[in-house]
């Protein structure tokens, strides 16, 4: 068993406040994400559970103990950094046994965990190496087994593939997924790339500007992002805004955007208003919400209304084609099936998916 | 069609020109290099050659002309039994003196930087950035400055007149530097480094041993050579804190060119001259490559 709280956190650089009352925490076995942009104050976040970094206020607790001013080797904690940090003079081995050295572990005890790390991470021939005679890849292999080794409470993890290379991070991603599978620990892994967090995580804590703006399930933050914030942070190409106005057709609530020819489009709401719903909204839609209308679609998604756009630009990518539309005065981009791509300077009827739009409020900027 | 050969041609002669121009700068370049390396080699080689002369031919033919005689008598005389100031023991002596001034010196104050260089790099606290800042000062403080406080407080340990009173203050003279050295070099270690030990268990002293230490080869080279040299080469506080038998090898030669009775014995002079210079030399040479290299790379970051 082990869990993390966190409650209340402060972090203070003399005046400058990095990070502003965190409240987190992991149940037994849970894969934590911290995502955002850099200088959101994950990293610092991160430091702070490893004992690395003051806590100016709050608290941290690990398996319900106070560690707030524990020393980092007392907290029962691992941690893989970004840079790896492998130990440059000592050979793999040496690594990945520097720990129980410090510790004191018996030899036999030692030689038995080294050997069960490395055939689990299938880095036996790289024992007698040292950390500059390995490639990317093997690197993180070893900075993942010196922090294996240990069998601690918490696994702690900086941004672990931003050093590699796009196909080999894919594969690194994946590996860590099976891994924290088969080890089942407890997990804060921190990351600026929305899809490692996606991918990896149970449940995501989207940060900016040291405040938690976000935190829940993958799919939760996806598809019902907090404020403007998560929603454009999340997902890639980033959702599409458009200001619009409240409006009403039969009784139903509406949304009013400008088109191409200077009239107006009225698109039907299809979740529940609450009552102080302001007159000035921003739709949100994720590209992958705007298809090519056809009556067919129609009629299997009843919540897919029609508007008319402009292509101004087509970029395939061979799975898919991004659009650039013009909507109104605004810019969308649309994802769209390669078969279906519409042609640069077409006119296309658009229908957008309105059960899967976000309202925000400009104001605040938070979903309705 | 015609200008094609024509254009070949005008190639042929740009190039012919160009290489010839090339050959031109290079021939001048090596040649003022090897120039200006005379320049600093022919004294030297002057004293070399002098101090395997006899005394009469230098008397005959002047300081500078080429030997017609090689004798190591002299070599043997600075070393044992030349006079110097009413002792005829040579420069053996003083030779002992220097290494036994400068090789303590040159170990304490390389393990004092090293370590504080360690500290002001990965464990600052709050005022080491100012603290650094002071003793950077003693890089620029010239040694002349500090030589009524010196003989105050070597007066008073009890250190005048004694190679230890000199080596405690070729090791706080020489902190700074060392201290600077190391500091610039292990800010270019990377925190993750220190970050994983701690975590890993390591605490300030095996972090030290195990990680920095064997990272540090080349900065330590360079402190060593810089310290070493700079110590057994200092003259000022030699002179001026120990006297007669006490005193370090650079004190002693500028006494043995002073205490010459009627004659200038040049061949003995020479060949101490060599005597004293040899350690720091010989350093150099084992060390030098590292030297370059390692100033470098403490500088860059």
């Amino acid at each position: 068993m082990s869990t993390l709280t966190i409650r209340s956190l402060r972090k203070n650089y003399g005046s400058v406040e990095v990070l502003k009352g965190i409240d987190l925490e992991a149940q037994n076995g849970e894969f934590i994400a911290l995502v955002g942009p850099s200088g959101c104050g994950k990293s610092t976040l991160l430091a702070m559970i490893a004992g690395l970094e003051t806590v100016t206020s709050g608290e941290i607790r690990i398996d319900g103990r106070l560690v707030n001013s524990v020393a980092p080797k007392d907290r029962d904690i691992a941690m893989v950094f970004q840079s790896y940090a492998l130990y440059p003079t000592m050979t793999v081995r040496e690594n990945i046994t520097f720990g129980m050295e410090s510790r004191r572990v018996p030899k036999p005890q030692q030689d038995e965990a080294v050997k069960r790390v490395a055939a689990f991470l299938q880095i036996e021939p790289l024992l007698g190496r040292k950390p500059g005679q390995l490639s990317g890849g093997q690197r993180q292999r070893v900075a993942m087994g010196r922090a294996l080794v240990r069998d601690p409470k918490l696994f702690l993890f900086d941004e672990p593939l931003s050093n590699l290379d796009a196909k080999l991070r894919v594969d690194m991603r994946t590996e860590i997924k099976k891994l924290h599978h088969r080890v089942g620990k407890t997990t804060v892994y921190v990351t600026h790339d929305q899809v490692e967090a996606m991918t990896l995580a149970s449940r995501i804590a989207v940060m900016h500007q040291g405040s938690v703006q976000q935190f829940d399930e993958p799919a939760t933050i996806y598809n019902r992002p907090a404020n403007m914030f998560v929603a454009g942070f999340m997902g890639s190409p980033a959702m599409n805004f458009l200001p619009a106005e409240l409006g009403e057709e039969g009784g139903r609530p509406t949304v009013v955007l400008p088109t191409a020819d200077g009239k107006t489009a009225s698109l039907p709401i299809v979740q529940a208003l609450p009552s102080d719903t302001p007159r000035q909204l921003l739709l949100g839609i994720r590209p992958e919400h705007i298809y090519r209308f056809d009556p067919d679609l129609a009629r299997r998604k009843p919540s897919i209304a029609q508007i008319d756009a402009v292509v101004e630009l087509v970029e395939p990518t061979g799975a898919e084609t991004m659009a650039v539309l013009r909507l109104g005065g605004k810019e969308i981009t649309g994802r769209f099936d390669p078969d279906g791509t519409p042609r640069m300077g077409e006119t296309v009827t658009l229908g957008i998916d309105m059960a899967r739009a976000c309202l925000f409020d400009p104001t605040t900027q938070r979903l309705i | 069609m015609a200008d094609v050969p024509l254009d070949h041609m005008q190639d042929h002669h740009a190039a012919t020109v160009a290489a010839r121009r090339h050959f031109l700068t290079r021939f001048v370049i090596y040649g003022l290099l090897a120039i200006f390396a005379a320049i600093y080699l022919v004294p030297l080689l002057v004293v070399v050659l002098n101090s395997f002369r006899d005394q009469q031919e230098i008397a005959r033919n002047g300081l500078i002309s080429l030997p017609r005689s090689f004798r190591l008598e002299a070599w043997g005389q600075a070393w044992s039994t030349y006079c110097i100031g009413g002792t005829c023991e040579g420069m053996q002596r003083n030779f002992y003196n220097s290494l036994k001034m400068t090789i303590p010196a040159t170990i304490i104050s390389t393990v004092v930087g090293a370590m504080n260089g360690y500290i002001l790099s990965k464990w600052r606290f709050k005022g080491s950035e100012a603290l650094f800042t002071c003793m950077l000062l003693g890089v620029f403080i010239p040694g002349q400055i500090s030589l009524m406080p010196w003989a105050f407080i070597l007066g008073n340990l009890g250190l005048s007149n004694s190679t230890y009173g000199l080596i405690v203050i070729h090791v706080i003279q020489g902190i700074s530097f060392t201290t600077l050295f190391c500091r610039n070099y292990y800010v270019s270690i990377p925190d993750d480094l220190i970050k994983a030990a701690r975590i890993d268990g390591a605490g300030f002293w095996r972090i030290f041993r195990k990680i920095i230490l064997p990272l540090s080869s080349p900065i330590l080279i360079v402190t060593v050579i810089w310290q070493f040299t700079g110590i057994w080469n200092e003259y000022l506080f030699g002179v001026v804190f120990t006297s007669g038998q006490q005193q370090p090898i650079t004190a002693a030669l500028v006494a043995l060119t002073a205490s010459g009775t009627n004659v200038r014995a040049y061949d003995v002079m020479s060949a101490a001259v060599l005597i004293g210079a040899l350690p720091p030399l010989l350093i150099y040479l084992f060390g030098g490559k590292y030297f370059v290299r390692g100033l470098t790379q403490g500088a860059i970051k």
